[in-house]
This record gives structure tokens, C-alpha cells and sequence, in this order.
């Protein structure tokens, strides 16, 4: 039985106060386990990405806990929390947020550079990362000379490079065309799920489902329940 | 060769700052332009200053007697001639001469006028005179002469070779020598140095003739004493710094000069805040969502703060940089068309355009740190 990578117990956050208060996550607990990529689906609104930045040590809940291994992470400090999210965490991030003035090699050899690690070293390092993503021949590019999809996978680059062991994918298909959008995903599933590590990704899009290994609904920032996907690509809910 | 070792992030804030050119440039442009003008007012004053207070540059005596009235050099109000010998009878006094300075017309050969400034020194003496670099000192006490002063008006006297002559008030006038002094005169017109009683025949006086007792006092220690005894005798005595003081201040504040370079000053620096900042603060905006970005992945505050720093204090002294070699070569070209362009960079200059880089850099920096740790993370996340 794989080991658990993230336990989240009671959730909830709302924001504004009185009248104006919005409840974005209500009372939500689940387990992932490494090993495992799961999908956090639902309509705009329902909370997933209010969700996934609890537990990845970005938005303090107003209750409830988030025990990443054996650290409840909204219980550390501000400092531990960075510290915490630049080593065990990689983002992908919906708009990629790559840095325009540099090359791609140096945008992949970010977290390592925050790591403190030496420079040259950390460029190497991103190299063989991108050697993985299929874009060695392009490291000295500036991502903007790049096409959507290689963008993706330079962020895809970016989030490996620390060997965390969570992954966080935000919408990965959103700006991508319906092929460009499951080979990715495909890619990811095939290179970067490890028995030691798990992947978590937030989407709508309903054609890369069958790459998940559990699916986890959300609605009116509850959850409503995990589906499980089958072997022929259909979604059994549980 | 040796590289210096940026640690990784500031090398990452410093390849944002210059790989974004046009930023970059204008940051650089705005700021090197506030510093060369803020210098550039600043020398302006220094030099008027400066050329001000040249008489008593040159002369170089520990203390001027003069009458309490006087505001700048050029503005004598002649003292009698028993003001001379009080002065010298003073305990702690080693001796004290006259000195003459005052303005004159002269002809010159080619029938033009000319005004120029006449010093004349005391004739036992010579006390004050200038350095030589043509003729003999001793040719002072000839007959009709004048040594004329190579600074940047003496081209005003045409022909001034050795044995020119010239004629000042119908009389006969030769030069005997060129020196050289260590500041020229504000006013633009040449100056020459005689004895002090030819200068009394030549140039029409007023009752009282003595423009200044110069005096050297016997010990450092007596020159308080000296100043003292001068006051109860009715008469004002400043040591040499004291009356560069006076000159300075009278310009800075009773002649709109300083308020006017104050204001031009301040103006350029505005200019250069501005510029700047509002550059620096889109500049920052521009990248703002990467910055979150960076702080989602893990960079901690300081260092987000450390990268913002180092960004506004590279574009500044860069800029400061660039402006004061802007300014010394304007001023350095100005110099050879303009002999008589008074404009000198004192390290005062230099400070006090640092010091308003400095003022720049910290509040780009300020509004650039306040917009980045504001930033949520979580705002990357929602797009």
C-alpha cells in the first residue's frame, strides 16, 4: 500500500467578512498518496484552486489542517513555509509564469537558484530537465520564441528540476490545443509519477481524464465525491 | 580576469533589470540626466563661488581687515590710512600691509576700451603676489608697470606681450610680466597687479584708499585675539576661510543666484524621481505576476526585497555614474570654447547628487518593495 503524501483534514476558508463572506471551501478532508495523480475537477467557482493552494502552503485555511508526510504545514513558520514549498513542492501554473527576460534554461533553474545552489551547477541541472522535456536544443531561447506546448513543458521543467514530491498542475490544457493538451498530461503521467512522488491536478477538461488515477469533484466548494477512473477510460464514482 | 560572484538571485534580478532594454535604457537615461543636471547647477554655483572669492584665493592672506560693511571682496569701502598702522601695532601681529583692488578702464593700443581689475600690492613687501611666468617680479617697481594675469580673460588685453602698452586714466601703461593665479576673476575682465602707490596715482580715489589691511598674525593662537582687538577698533577681521564664507553667502542668499541654482536643482531632481520612478514602479508591475510566481515557488520576502534593492541601486549608480561623466565632459567642452565658463565639481557636488541618487533609488525601491510583498501567491493561482 503506497504511503501517504497528503492528508487534509476539515477545510475551510472564506473570504470577506459579514454579508460580503464567501464560503470558497466548506469542511473538505481527503488523502493522496504517493504514487498517485489525482484530478480536483469541478465547475469555475467550486474552490478547487482555492483548494489545492491550502494544501500546498500558499492560502491559509480558517480551519482544519494540512499534514504534508509528517508536517502539518499551517503550523510552521512563515519562512518554513517557503522553505517547504521550494523542496517538496513543483507548480505549473495555469499561465506558466515564465520569465520573458530569461532563457528558458535559466527559467528552469529557478527553484534551484531560490535553493541557493551554485549557479553553473543549477543550470546543468536545468539542462538535464529539459533534456527530459524534449527541449535541450532550445535552452538558450527566451520562452517567448517558444510555442505553447513547449512553454508548458519548460514549466513542467521548472516544477521537476528540486525533485519535489508533490506536483501541482493548474489547468495544463487551458491554453493548449486538444492534442497538444493530452500529450502533455500523457507526458507528465509517464515521466514525472514516481512511487515517490504524487501529482495533482486541477481541470475541467474532460478529455484528459482517462490519465488520472482518481478523480475528486468538487461543488460550492464541498466535496462531492471521488470517481475512479476504469481501464476502458470511463469514471466509476465511489 | 576575475568575475564578481553575484549570489544566484541577484544575478537573476540583475538579467531581469538589463535584459528588459528599453526599461532599462529609460531608467538609465532619465536618472544620468537628473544627476548631470543636479551637478551640472551645483558646479555652475561652486564656480561662481569659486571665481568670486578669487582675490582672496590669490592674494592668500590669514586675515583681511576691512571695513564691517563690506559684503564681497570686489566691494571695498576704503579704510584710512591710520587703520594700517593700529592694525600693526596689534599684539600678535608679525606684520600687515595695504592692499589696493579696484577696476579700471584701460585703452589699448588698438584703441578699444577694456575694463580690468587692478590689485596693487603693497610696494616694501609684494605681499600677495602672483607666480611669474614671464618677466621678473623686480620689474613690478619699473617705471608705468603692470603685470598682467594669464587666467581665462587675458586674451581681453589683446597684444599682452612683454612691453605692451596700454593707457589707464591718461596714463602710460607697460606690462613687465605674466603670472599666473590660482582662480580667475567672476566678472570677466582681466586683471592686473602693480604696487599699491601706483596704483593710487593711477586709478582715481576717494578720500580713504586702503581697500584691505592684510595681516599674519605671529601664532594661529593670536588670530582670535587679533579679530577681537579689530571689532573694539570699530573694524571687521576674517581669516581667509571666514571671508570665503561671507563671499558665499552673500551670493547664495543676497543675490538670487543660489535660490535660482536651488530651485534648478530641485527641479532636476523631481525630474530624475519621476522619471525614474515611474519607470522603476512599471517596471516592477510588469513583473509583478512573476515575482508572485517566484514567491509560490519558495523566495522568501528578503530576498524578493534583496532582488528590488539591488535592481534600484544598480540602475542608480549606473545613472549617477553616466551623469557625472555626462558633466564633466560638458564641462570639459564648455571649457574649451568658454575660457571664462565658471564651473567647478567639488566633492560637495558630488555628495549631495549622491545623496538625491540615493533619495531616488529608495523610493523606486519602496514602491517596488511595497507592490511585491503584497503580492499573494494565491493571486498567481487564480490568474
Amino acid at each position: 500500500m503506497s504511503k501517504c503524501a497528503i492528508k487534509a483534514v476539515g477545510l475551510n476558508k472564506w473570504f470577506g467578512e459579514g454579508e460580503a463572506r464567501t464560503q470558497a471551501v466548506k469542511d473538505v478532508s481527503f488523502e493522496v498518496n504517493f504514487g498517485e495523480m489525482l484530478y480536483v475537477v469541478g465547475p469555475s467557482g467550486s474552490g478547487k484552486t482555492t483548494m489545492l493552494s491550502i494544501i500546498s502552503g500558499i492560502l491559509r485555511p480558517n480551519s482544519g489542517s494540512v499534514m504534508v508526510e509528517d508536517t502539518d504545514i499551517w503550523n510552521i513558520g512563515n519562512d518554513q513555509l517557503a522553505e517547504f514549498r521550494l523542496h517538496k513542492i513543483g507548480f505549473v501554473f495555469q499561465d506558466y509564469h515564465l520569465f520573458p527576460r530569461l532563457t528558458t534554461v535559466e527559467n528552469v533553474a529557478i527553484p534551484l537558484i531560490l535553493q541557493h545552489r551554485p549557479w553553473d551547477e543549477a543550470i546543468a541541472e536545468a539542462e538535464k530537465d529539459l533534456e527530459i522535456v524534449g527541449l535541450k536544443a532550445r535552452a538558450q531561447l527566451a520562452p517567448v520564441k517558444l510555442s505553447g506546448g513547449e512553454q508548458q513543458r519548460v514549466a513542467i521543467a521548472r516544477a521537476i528540476v528540486s525533485r519535489p514530491d508533490i506536483l501541482i498542475l493548474d489547468e495544463p490544457t487551458a491554453s493548449l490545443d486538444g492534442d497538444t493538451g493530452r500529450n502533455i498530461v500523457q507526458f507528465v503521467r509517464e515521466h514525472m509519477l514516481t512511487p515517490e512522488r504524487c501529482i495533482l491536478i486541477v481541470t475541467h477538461d474532460s478529455r484528459i481524464y482517462e490519465f488520472a488515477d482518481r478523480i475528486m469533484r468538487m461543488e460550492d466548494g464541498k466535496l462531492a465525491g471521488f470517481d475512479k477512473q476504469s481501464a476502458k477510460g470511463n469514471l466509476d464514482a465511489q | 580576469m576575475r568575475h564578481i560572484h553575484l549570489p544566484g538571485t541577484l544575478k537573476i534580478a540583475f538579467k531581469l533589470l538589463v535584459n528588459d532594454r528599453t526599461k532599462f535604457a529609460a531608467l538609465l537615461v532619465g536618472i544620468s540626466f537628473a544627476v548631470f543636471l543636479m551637478i551640472e547647477m551645483t558646479s555652475l554655483f561652486a564656480g561662481i563661488l569659486s571665481r568670486a572669492s578669487s582675490t582672496v584665493i590669490n592674494i592668500g592672506a590669514s586675515i583681511w581687515v576691512m571695513d564691517p560693511a563690506v559684503q564681497t571682496v570686489a566691494n571695498t569701502i576704503p579704510l584710512p590710512d591710520y587703520v594700517l598702522d593700529e592694525v600693526r601695532s596689534l599684539p600678535g601681529v608679525k606684520y600687515a600691509v595695504p592692499l589696493y583692488s579696484g577696476s579700471a578702464l584701460l585703452k589699448l593700443p588698438d584703441g578699444t576700451y577694456q575694463a580690468a581689475n587692478v590689485i596693487g600690492l603693497d610696494d616694501s613687501s609684494l605681499f600677495g603676489r602672483p607666480e611669474i611666468s614671464a618677466g621678473k617680479i623686480e620689474d613690478i617697481f619699473a617705471e608705468n608697470a603692470f603685470i598682467a594675469v594669464d587666467d581665462s580673460e587675458f586674451y581681453k588685453l589683446k597684444d599682452a606681450r612683454i612691453g605692451a602698452e596700454f593707457e589707464l586714466n591718461d596714463h602710460r601703461g607697460v606690462i613687465v610680466g605674466v603670472a599666473h593665479v590660482a582662480s580667475s576673476g567672476l566678472f570677466g575682465v582681466p586683471t592686473l597687479y602693480t604696487t599699491y602707490y601706483r596704483a593710487l596715482q593711477y586709478i582715481p580715489n576717494t578720500r580713504y584708499t586702503i581697500s584691505y589691511v592684510l595681516v599674519e598674525p605671529k601664532s594661529a593662537a593670536d588670530v582670535a585675539n587679533i579679530q577681537r582687538l579689530v571689532k573694539e577698533a570699530g573694524y571687521l577681521a576674517l581669516t581667509k576661510d571666514e571671508f570665503i564664507d561671507q563671499i558665499s553667502r552673500f551670493y547664495k542668499y543676497q543675490t538670487g543666484i543660489g535660490t535660482n541654482m536651488l530651485i534648478m536643482t530641485l527641479i532636476s531632481f523631481v525630474i530624475g524621481l519621476s522619471i525614474s520612478g515611474q519607470t522603476f514602479y512599471t517596471f516592477i508591475l510588469e513583473n509583478i505576476e512573476k515575482f508572485g510566481a517566484l514567491k509560490a515557488i519558495g523566495a522568501k520576502g528578503r530576498e524578493l526585497v534583496s532582488m528590488i534593492l539591488f535592481q534600484a541601486a544598480f540602475v542608480s549608480l549606473t545613472g549617477y555614474g553616466f551623469g557625472v561623466g555626462l558633466c564633466a565632459l560638458v564641462i570639459w567642452l564648455a571649457r574649451l570654447y568658454l575660457p571664462d565658463y565658471a564651473a567647478t565639481i567639488t566633492f560637495g557636488n558630488l555628495a549631495l547628487a549622491f545623496a538625491m541618487v540615493v533619495i531616488i533609488a529608495s523610493f523606486s525601491s519602496y514602491i517596488g518593495v511595497r507592490k511585491v510583498l503584497k503580492i499573494e501567491p494565491f493571486d498567481i493561482f487564480r490568474g
